[in-house]
């Protein structure tokens, strides 16, 4: 490779880390500190080191977590050790929110400042927090000198925990590196746990149907310990596996098919179509990945799977695997998730000890094993494409598409992606069958769904409904809005949803009926807003999160979402260029782009939830739409 | 699979390394063989740094590795080659312990890639002036050669044998009878009379049928004043060749000294008469032959400056002054000609040259096209012609010994973004240019105790040189390296020794002993050696 390295070098604890990873070294051309006569005579590189690219998201996330930021050396070493040229891993270092290439702190606490955070308290948050540790970022010298090593708070996009809005997510750096998430976060417990105190333990989770005979996914929550695989066999746990393998690859791609099931990450693709390509296609290996790259603004059910029965997860993982004819799945999950994380990797760790990942699994003579992956705070991530540049070591950029996943998909091999949600669906329906699967629900939407639910309602959490149900069972659930209060609007699909209205309630939950409504159930999301919600600064947070979020790969999203985010300002701000009726036309020209020429999801939704509620709420409060 | 030896592509053909790239993208695996990790060598799956020289007990420790292996390829071998046994019989001292021994590589490394070599179902030897700038050339080329015979990676698509060119139409100048002992189209001029009658009657002239001198017999005739008279096209010999001092005295000599360039070179300001030529590229109608045998065309875009002429038209005028009169209306009328006693350009008109955008070498008729590969033949049964001949090559270490005296090995090499002497490429401005420099090992420096941009004083046998020390920490201790890129700054081939290959003629560039030392602050440089800023700024190079 051409490889121009600066002479900046990296510590002995970023190297630690970075060897933690790969291993140590084994020659001075790739970082070793002596030179071997055999170094004189031989290096080795070429393919096998360009193989390696996969594991710069790991070493990048193995030196942020603890020295708490990326310095040069650090990179140096990294781009050492795996052949990138240093540019490369710059681009991919600077991609992800979560890793700093500036000097930080070791402890910082993530304050979510998204939609349901900001509907439940975050601006107050965030007023007690400068009041308390000081201005956001920290204090920086007055010669331009980092912020030093005393513990700072940022702002963050949503961190998936919505139903204990406001809540912050600490990162602490170092030897021990650790992170926690709190929820019903407030200023005291934040600044005791900047300095030093311990962690609390986690919420109990809000699943207010949980004990529930009828479940489906949310069956096991609450009464499952999900740090035990005993746990979860004695509740079922396993006995579809058992079942898959009786009924072998093709059994489980007829009952998947008899099922109709829709994949629930947001786009409701039939789960089987995929499985049977993959399935199908003579290249080798193929690859299985769980997207858990949960970032969709108000989404936390797969959080809640993963926190509470990560074995189902890993265990519907198994069953696609084997369908599919993966020996090899990768969990994505997004890095704001710490609970999920230690628990899946404790899981996984486990299941392999016991027998239920790896080699010969069930003693049958299959093999399938899975490697974790961790996000850096990116939601692009969880569009599929750029989910597979992200764990290739790449920007997690989206990739034009055909050819798709399916056919030339992680390392340009066949790949089957599904939600979690999806594939926590899987077992039961090999358990039951897929007819009797597909008699749940509606026509075209078999199954339960998983709503999200959050802002401004009595009783947030996760619920789990057969489709069909309409939006106002939904809302009755979870006890209506809080305090009795007026319903405003409801955002529902999260941030690439839309709003609908207090009239719209009657809409029945299933993709083709929402889909007639002009909205979409996308990641389950029901973000109740009431009339204390400050509407305008909820829509400003989306445009923001979108102009943050665009990877900048095309130009209609690039551009398109700062546009959007300058013209809804000048709106808000009551200062519009010209005329409002042109503002509102320039709104209309750049939603039409992004939605028509826009290469992924991201930039094709972007304007959803700002253009519906410029259609159809008062947002400015000026007795009418627009 | 490509073996790229003694070739540092990436910097050195860049163009040419890119194609590689291609293939390194699309899976293959690249070895190379070089002292220096070099920008090619950091491409490469291995490198393998041996000691300058080394080359044929390396070629021979992998041979025997093969044949022990049982990896040759018996049936190519009994089809279309002479003298394995011979040639395996000599082998049988290079064991692997005694390449390790020889070459520097260990033992498991020369295995790999032998073993790699001989697998792969396609393999490609590339190699430069790292095998051909020895003493013992010819025998270097020949113990690669015997590698590709050994495994039949010989005339068979994606396989083969590919001395990278060093300018872009070298093959073409070779190809038109540019060389000493051949005709246009490789025909012999001593063994070929039906070739020799063809082009007396064509020409009307009556032709020598002896082979000429070969560059450095040249320079030998004019030591013994058998040769007065010299005519240069395009060569800068007074800093290109190995002994610059010895090369300046010679030229000096000579009775009546010609030279026709696009420059004024270091050689052309010291002819008597200089002939300023066009540009091949965008001034003058014609062909080239690239490194692939293909022939394409070039265009006249503009008209050569000032006083510049038409090679061709110089030629011409040049012919009548010597009482022969050409007629050539065209570039085209001189290709037809060519064409009709090549006999391997043949099929090259102008207008399927353009339709084809190029064509390779051999095309006998207007009809065809031969395969993009030669020697295929070898693999054809009852074989046509002759067999190809396994030649047996032994171990013969540069002539410049190391001594106490003399302890570093200093090779030569160029860099990306200059061109030999620089005459093309010192005229334009490089983000990456760099001065020329000694590159010292870490060792190496260290115990001299310099750093980067120290000056030094470094000799030869042969003379010296002062020059600042770079510090290279891929270079292992014992080894240097040094371009020719500036010649007026800092003249490296006043180092380098005149021991030339018999065979081929071409100089050791690539090892000689040097020892070097730090100048003390304040000592004054010998003024033979030093730049002379004036030249220096003053010309285009």
């Amino acid at each position: 490779m051409d490889i121009v390295l600066h002479k900046d070098e990296p510590s002995a604890g970023e190297r630690d880390a970075v060897d933690a990873v790969l291993g140590p070294p084994d020659s001075r051309w790739v970082g070793a500190l002596t030179t071997s006569d055999r170094d004189r005579r031989v290096a080795r590189g070429g393919h096998a080191a360009r193989a390696e690219r996969h594991l710069l998201l790991p070493v990048l996330h193995a030196v942020q977590s603890r020295a708490g930021w990326i310095s040069p050396g650090a990179l140096n070493y990294i781009c050492q050790r795996l052949t990138i040229p240093p540019a490369e891993a710059y681009g991919v270092a600077t991609f992800y929110a979560l890793f700093s290439l500036e000097p930080q702190p070791p402890v910082v606490a993530h304050i979510c400042t998204d939609i349901a955070c900001m509907a439940g308290g975050a601006k107050q948050l965030c007023g007690d927090l400068e009041a308390r540790i000081g201005t956001k970022g920290g204090q920086h010298g007055s010669n331009g000198d980092g912020p030093g090593e005393d513990p700072i708070w940022l702002e963050s996009p949503c961190l998936g925990m919505c139903e204990m809005a406001p809540v912050a997510m600490v990162t602490m750096a170092g030897e021990e590196p650790r992170e926690v998430s709190l929820g019903h976060a407030d200023a005291d417990d934040i600044a005791t746990l900047l300095a030093g105190g311990d962690i609390p333990p986690p919420i109990a989770p809000k699943v207010p149907q949980a004990g529930d005979p009828g479940l489906r996914l949310l069956r096991r929550v609450g009464l499952v310990d999900p740090s035990s695989v005993d746990s979860y066999r004695a509740h079922g746990g396993y006995e579809a596996l058992r079942a898959a393998f009786d009924m072998g690859e093709q059994g489980v791609l007829r009952e998947v098919g008899d099922a109709k099931l829709l994949g629930r990450g947001g786009a409701a693709f039939p789960t089987a179509r995929k499985w049977e390509v993959v399935a199908a296609h003579p290249t080798r290996p193929h690859y299985l990945i769980c997207n858990a790259d949960e970032s969709e603004p108000g989404t936390f059910k797969d959080r809640l799977l993963l926190e509470q029965d990560p074995f189902c997860v890993i265990e519907a993982m198994t069953i696609a695997g084997f369908a599919t004819g993966c020996e090899q799945g990768y969990l994505y999950l997004r890095g704001e998730y710490p609970l999920a994380w230690e628990r899946l990797v404790g899981a996984v760790t486990e299941a392999r000890a016991r027998g239920f990942l790896g080699q010969d699994i069930l003693g049958r003579g299959i093999n399938f094993d899975i490697e974790l992956r961790k996000g850096a705070g990116a939601y692009i991530c969880g569009e599929e494409t750029a989910l597979l540049n992200s764990i290739e070591g790449y920007r997690g950029e989206p990739r034009n598409k055909p050819p798709f996943p399916v056919e030339h998909g992680l390392f340009d091999k066949p790949t089957v992606m599904n939600n979690v949600e999806t594939l926590v669906n899987v077992p039961g329906i090999v358990l039951d069958g897929g007819q009797a699967y597909a008699r749940i629900g509606t026509g075209d939407s078999a199954g339960t769904r998983l709503f999200c639910l959050s802002g401004r309602v009595e009783r947030p959490g996760l619920y789990e409904v057969p489709f069909g149900v309409t939006l106002r069972e939904v809302l009755d659930m979870a006890g209506g809005v809080i305090d009795g209060r007026p319903l405003r609007a409801i955002l529902l699909g999260g941030a690439a949803g839309r709003f609908v209205t207090p009239h719209e309630l009657d809409v029945e939950m299933s993709f083709e009926a929402t889909r007639e409504a002009g909205a979409s159930m996308g990641s389950g999301v029901v973000m109740v807003v009431d009339d204390t919600v400050d509407l305008p600064a909820i829509l400003m947070r989306i445009a923001a999160f979108f102009r943050d979020e665009s990877c900048g790969k095309c130009t209609p999203c690039r551009v398109g979402t700062v546009r959007q985010e300058e013209a809804l300002a000048r709106l808000i701000n009551g200062h519009p260029r010209d005329t409002r009726e042109q503002e509102f036309a320039l709104l209309d020209e750049i939603t039409a782009s992004m939605r028509d020429s826009s290469i992924c999801g991201l930039g094709q939704t972007a304007a959803d939830a700002i253009e519906s509620a410029l259609r159809k709420l008062d947002v400015f409060e000026t007795g009418g739409q627009r | 699979m490509i073996l790229l030896w003694g070739s540092n592509a990436r910097e050195a053909h860049p163009i040419f390394f890119h194609h590689m790239l291609k293939a390194i993208h699309a899976g293959a695996h690249m070895f190379v063989v070089d002292p220096r990790r070099t920008t090619s060598a950091q491409w490469a799956d291995t490198w393998l740094g041996l000691n300058v020289g080394s080359d044929i007990a390396l070629a021979n420790a992998m041979a025997r590795e093969i044949v022990h292996a049982g990896l040759h390829n018996r049936e190519f071998i009994a089809r279309g080659t002479e003298g394995f046994e011979a040639y395996v019989a000599a082998l049988e001292p290079y064991t692997l312990e005694r390449g390790e021994q020889l070459s520097g590589i260990p033992a498991d490394v020369i295995k790999d890639v032998a073993h790699t070599y001989a697998r792969a179902e396609r393999a490609q030897i590339c190699w430069t002036l790292g095998i051909t700038e020895h003493h013992n050339a010819v025998d270097n080329v020949l113990a690669l050669i015997n590698l590709a015979l050994l495994t039949g990676h010989v005339g068979r698509y994606g396989s083969g044998l590919n001395p990278l060119r060093g300018q872009n139409n070298v093959q073409g100048g070779g190809d038109m009878g540019a060389i000493p002992n051949r005709l246009p189209g490789f025909q012999d001029l001593e063994t070929d009379p039906e070739a020799v009658a063809k082009f007396e009657r064509v020409w009307d002239t009556k032709l020598e049928p002896h082979y000429g001198l070969h560059m450095t017999e040249m320079f030998e005739a004019m030591e013994r004043g058998d040769l007065t008279t010299l005519f240069v096209l395009g060569e800068n010999p007074v800093q290109s060749d190995a002994d610059a001092h010895h090369v300046k005295k010679l030229l000096g000599d000579l009775e009546h000294f010609v030279v026709q360039d696009i420059f004024l070179t270091a050689t052309a300001q010291m002819a008597d008469v200089v002939l300023p030529a066009s540009a091949s590229w965008a001034e003058a109608e014609g062909t080239v032959t690239n490194s692939e045998r293909r022939v394409q065309r070039c265009r006249k875009a503009l008209d050569p400056p000032g006083q510049a002429r038409d090679d061709t038209r110089i030629l011409v005028d040049l012919a009548a002054r010597l009482g022969h009169e050409w007629h050539y209306e065209s570039s085209e009328e001189i290709w037809n000609e060519l064409r009709s006693l090549a006999p391997n350009h043949a099929g090259m008109s102008y207008r399927r040259l353009e339709e084809l955008g190029g064509i390779q070498w051999p095309c006998f008729d207007e009809e065809t096209l031969e395969p993009t590969f030669l020697h295929g033949r070898l693999w054809e049964q009852p074989l046509e012609g002759p067999p190809a001949m396994f030649h047996v090559v032994e171990d013969d270490p540069p002539v410049d010994e190391l001594t106490k005296e003399f302890p570093l090995r200093l090779t030569t090499g160029r860099r990306l973004d200059s061109f030999n002497t620089g005459v093309q490429t010192g005229g334009y401005n490089s983000p990456l240019r760099r001065p020329e420099e000694l590159e010292l090992s870490t060792t190496d420096a260290a115990e001299l105790g310099v750093t980067d941009g120290d000056r030094v004083r470094i000799t030869s046998r042969n003379g010296e040189v002062v020059a600042p020390v770079r510090v290279d920490h891929g270079l292992r201790p014992g080894l240097a390296f040094m371009t020719l890129h500036f010649p007026d700054e800092v003249e490296t081939n006043v180092l380098t020794i005149n021991n030339t290959d018999p065979k081929s003629g071409t100089a050791e560039f690539k090892a000689t002993a040097i020892r070097v030392e730090p100048l003390a602050p304040g000592e004054p440089v010998d003024a033979s050696d030093a730049a002379d800023p004036a030249t220096h700024v003053a010309q285009p190079r």
